[in-house]
């Protein structure tokens, strides 16, 4: 992490949204998360697109659970209310929120640990519910904070850093969500700028429970030999070798590669990812071919990014409820309390 | 608690079988006692079983308007083979017990002391009635017919509730006045006049109603304000979400729109329920979740969460024997300590002890202002025999000028006019900081989190900085002592001994109390109505030198409260404790207390 606060110096020609904001004014405090962290990049998207939206930031309301992931609500938008609950079950207070007050934008950031292990029953619940909110999982397979143990996205086969191999299979939270009834499945990668921003922004715009996967790499404990996402077993199925070369931390890893194209990425621990774009024919709407294609490619050892799903029909959760527009946090206790008049004919039942 | 039986001084229990309809009839019972003027309460003692095993209902009629359990049964009808021989040996001496004479009654089943009254209900019902459903539905009803001859119920005021009850069926109100009358009229032809007292109207219940605590609670959530409730379902708090519901049906759709103005969210376990309670009340909703012992267990991770950051939440804990699954449709006082300091840390929470439904209605509304004057989750312990028997109780009023205490907030007027604003600065000296919702105004934007945060709201990991937070806390709990509720006192000092309880036992030791008086043993009497414990309980401990603490739990919960909170010695609490999973009755109270005060003569 650096420690030197980047000084707040607004350039006059900065451009500004219709807000007349800055793009500075959508950014939070000094991130304290290792040089070169994927998840920096996530923020950096998130701000981004607050930014190109316009939203009022003391609209936007961030919540996140515990992990390195969880700590980037801190790191944007600065102006927004931020929640950082306890482990695991930031979707349960993220529906309490949204029922409160359906009229904010509502940002979950989470982790593979948080959001598939500790939390994963309610990651599946609130998508059931399907609660209208933005949900990011910074995708890393490991467990940073307490230094390398696998999470339940790790791929099987996977090497920690101290050698231990994954014998359980990985969760993937994109066919999960989708399996689950999630209106907006998408996966990209953290590096990927020109993927990331379209979906976050369409994310943030769907009406329900948008999940993007992104798949955002350690610098500290990613070792993933011999999963699909490791370099030995890249090098095995699709390409030479690589050599593992090292990469500074304190560069980011960007990617750029067209739709269908299959992209290696050198992870910072010198392991390999291939992602592949889905390709423009691919229909995010037609649920059944989607688990077909999905698995096809996970097969083959590839991670498909993308819109995976999409379906804008589905009703969110106020509207499963049929409640009424106005945020329930502000309706007036005279709407609400029934009175005494009611109180004393509704007490002849008990006579 | 008179020796034997009287006119309008005895209780009568119903024994039968999970899933046989008999709920209804027994209601029909004990409101015909109401309904004629006589004090009434009913306890209800049934199997976590949907159908098939034994259940028991008990109809105490008290011309002296006692609530508790009676602790005898002066009349017992034995409707169900497998506890039959139980049930006669659970019948006091002189009762009479009813049973159905189809069939033949084993004779080494029998006792001297006890009269024996056999009505053929399932012929009757048999003959009468041509499905196998209403067979069985009737022979309750019937057997009410038996109960209302035996006792000189008024007739009137059976066809009154009949009417009540099948208002909108006609062809059951038939139904069921015929097989009223078949076990009435066969009871006066058989055993006019047979028992040694009976049931005289009086006019002591005009001005009650009966209700369950459940019932009573959710009615406080809807007069509250509330307008977010996240739940698991969960025995025996599941009916304060399913009252809430029915009563924000009824009071709270939009006219013209048909919309909801609350969202009822059933989560898939306690830890999201409580997840959404936080979530809501953080965002400025009145939220709040019920539940019992193993809800709170898993709660406690969040509630340490909700005092640490100062969200205000209401938790209905409907208490219920433990430990683990323990007996669910048993009642119990045993999660007093996993309350008051639930979650890991050094943390503390405001408590309310409701003693009646009548109380679960005002504790309930009082909860809600509580949790926001204070920006903290505020539990309610009531339990199941609160929560589920129907109490009598003063009829309920509301006062219309009532607001919301919606405690220390910022709009977004009040915030336009701030350079600067922190979450967790102590700017009034009382300990209670200034909170802002979300939406409001960007200089009331704030980052909550359970993770070590200065007064200014941000991460720390600086040892003075979390001082200052932990410390203010601390000092929040002494205001807390302002707002909270103060003890019931009866106090003179003519007399010596105290008691000291809580919560439902209020009703047994009420009685109690009368008992000893009468028998020349005036005690004092204070019962807690909230944690932390105001100054009011410190000097009532400072004015006995023997002090009976009276609850229902092993481990004597409330006394080890009293001995971690107040200046008392431990030689001056005597544990009462009662928690056999049925509701405490005063007769052990009165046995504990008088062998108390032998000893100490003889000492």
């Amino acid at each position: 992490m650096s420690f030197i606060a980047k000084p707040k110096v607004i350039h006059p020609q900065s451009p500004r949204n219709k807000l007349g904001l800055t793009v500075r004014d959508y950014e939070g405090g000094m991130s304290t998360l290792c040089a070169g962290c994927g998840h920096d990049s996530v923020t950096g998207a998130i701000v981004q697109v607050a930014f190109e939206l316009s939203i009022p930031p003391h609209r936007m309301a961030k919540l996140s659970g515990i992990g390195c992931s969880s700590k980037t609500p801190a790191y944007f938008a600065k102006q927004s209310h931020g929640f950082n609950t306890v482990h695991g079950r930031m979707p349960s207070v993220a529906s309490g929120a949204n029922a409160a007050n359906s009229d904010l934008w509502y940002i979950g950031v989470s982790g593979d640990g948080d959001s598939l292990s500790i939390g994963l029953g309610q990651f599946c619940h609130a998508i059931r519910r399907n609660v209208n909110m933005l949900y990011i999982i910074e995708n890393n397979g490991v467990y940073g904070l307490t230094k390398g143990q696998f999470s339940a996205s790790a791929d099987l086969g996977s090497k920690a850093k101290k050698g231990a191999e994954n014998q359980q299979p990985p969760i993937d939270p994109c066919r999960m969500a989708i399996s689950m009834g999630a209106g907006f499945v998408a996966r990209s990668f953290s590096g990927d700028k020109e993927q990331l921003l379209p979906l976050i922004k369409a994310g943030l715009s769907h009406k329900g429970f948008a999940v993007i996967d992104v798949i955002s790499p350690c610098v500290t404990f990613n070792d993933h030999e011999g999963s699909t996402k490791s370099y030995e077993y890249t090098r095995q199925h699709f390409h030479p070798a690589i050599q593992a070369n090292y990469v500074p931390p304190s560069e980011e890893l960007k990617v750029q590669y067209k739709a269908g194209e299959a992209m290696p990425v050198i992870l910072h621990d010198g392991s390999q990812i291939i992602l592949r774009k889905v390709a423009g024919k691919y229909d995010p709407t037609d649920r059944a071919s989607i688990y077909s294609y999905l698995e096809q490619y996970q097969q083959a050892g590839e991670v498909i990014t993308g819109l995976l799903y999409y379906d804008d029909n589905l009703k969110e959760m106020h509207d499963l409820s049929n409640i009424v527009d106005q945020p329930l946090s502000m309706i007036d206790h005279a709407e609400l309390c029934p009175g005494d008049d009611a109180l004393q004919v509704l007490q002849n039942v008990w006579r | 608690m008179s020796a034997g039986p009287s006119n309008n001084d005895f209780t009568v229990r119903i024994a039968n079988v999970n899933g046989t309809g008999s709920a209804s009839a027994n209601a029909l019972l004990m409101k015909s006692f109401f309904r004629m003027g006589i004090p009434v309460v009913g306890k209800n003692y049934f199997p976590s079983n949907i159908q098939g095993l034994p259940t028991w209902y008990e109809i105490r009629v008290s011309g002296k308007g006692y609530m508790a359990r009676a602790g005898r049964i002066d009349i017992m009808l034995a409707m169900n083979a497998q506890t039959y021989r139980k049930d006669l040996a659970d019948l006091a001496p002189g009762g009479y017990l009813i049973y159905d004479s189809t069939w033949p009654r084993h004779k080494l089943l029998n006792r001297d002391d006890v009269t024996i009254i056999g009505i053929p209900l399932a012929r009757m019902c048999n003959d009468q009635f041509a499905t196998a459903r209403s067979r069985v539905l009737m022979k309750n009803v019937a057997y009410v017919g038996a109960v209302a001859a035996l006792l000189d119920i008024d007739l009137d005021v059976i066809k009154a509730s009949l009417e009540k009850i099948f208002a909108k069926k006609p062809s059951l109100l038939t139904a069921n006045h015929v097989a009223f009358r078949l076990g009435y009229d066969y009871a006066k032809q058989h055993f006019d006049n047979l028992l040694s007292f009976k049931a005289e109207p009086m006019n002591a219940t005009s001005q009650h109603i009966m209700i369950d605590g459940n019932t009573a609670t959710g009615l406080g959530a809807v007069y509250a304000g509330a307008t977010v409730g996240a739940w698991y379902p969960l025995t025996p708090s599941t009916t304060v979400m399913d009252t809430f519901t029915s009563f924000c049906e009824r009071y709270r759709i939009e006219e013209e729109t048909g919309k909801a103005k609350y969202c009822i969210i059933q989560a898939e376990d306690e830890l999201s329920a409580m997840g959404m309670v936080l979530g809501a009340g953080w965002n400025g909703a009145r939220a709040f979740t019920p539940t019992s012992g193993p809800g709170i267990s898993l709660m406690s991770e969040l509630l340490g969460y909700g005092y640490f950051t100062e969200i205000p939440a209401v938790i209905i804990n409907v208490q219920r024997c433990g430990p683990s699954t323990g007996m669910p449709t048993r009642t119990q006082q045993a999660d007093i300590m996993a309350c008051a300091y639930a979650s890991h840390g050094d943390t503390r929470h405001v408590l309310l002890f409701p003693s009646s439904p009548e109380e679960c209605f005002y504790h309930s509304v009082a909860a809600f202002d509580l949790a926001e004057q204070l920006q903290t989750p505020v539990i309610i312990l009531t339990d199941l025999d609160i929560g589920m028997n129907d109490w009598m109780i003063p009829a309920l009023k509301w006062d219309d000028n009532y607001r919301p205490d919606r405690g220390k907030s910022l709009d977004a007027a009040a915030l336009e006019k701030m350079e600067s604003f922190h979450r967790y600065l102590d700017v009034d000296d009382d300990a209670i900081p200034y909170r802002t919702f979300p939406g409001e105004h960007p200089n009331g934007a704030y980052f909550t989190r359970g993770s070590g945060h200065n007064m200014y709201g941000a991460y720390t990991e600086d040892s003075n900085e979390y001082l200052e937070v932990v410390d203010r806390l601390r000092r929040k709990w002494e205001t807390a002592k302002q707002y909270v509720p103060e003890p019931a006192v009866d106090y003179s000092d003519k007399y010596k001994v105290g008691i000291i309880s809580i919560g439902s036992c209020d009703c047994a030791v009420i009685e109690a109390r009368d008992e000893l008086l009468a028998s020349g043993k005036g005690t004092n009497y204070l019962r807690v109505k909230a944690f932390p414990f105001t100054d009011r309980v410190q000097e009532f401990i400072d004015s006995h030198d023997r002090l009976y603490v009276v609850e229902q739990n092993r481990d004597a919960q409330l006394r080890s409260l009293l001995m971690i909170e107040t200046d008392v010695v431990a030689e001056k609490l005597v544990p009462l404790l009662f928690y056999d999973g049925l509701p405490i009755n005063a007769r052990g109270i009165i046995e504990a207390i008088n062998q108390d005060l032998a000893e100490g003569v003889a000492a």
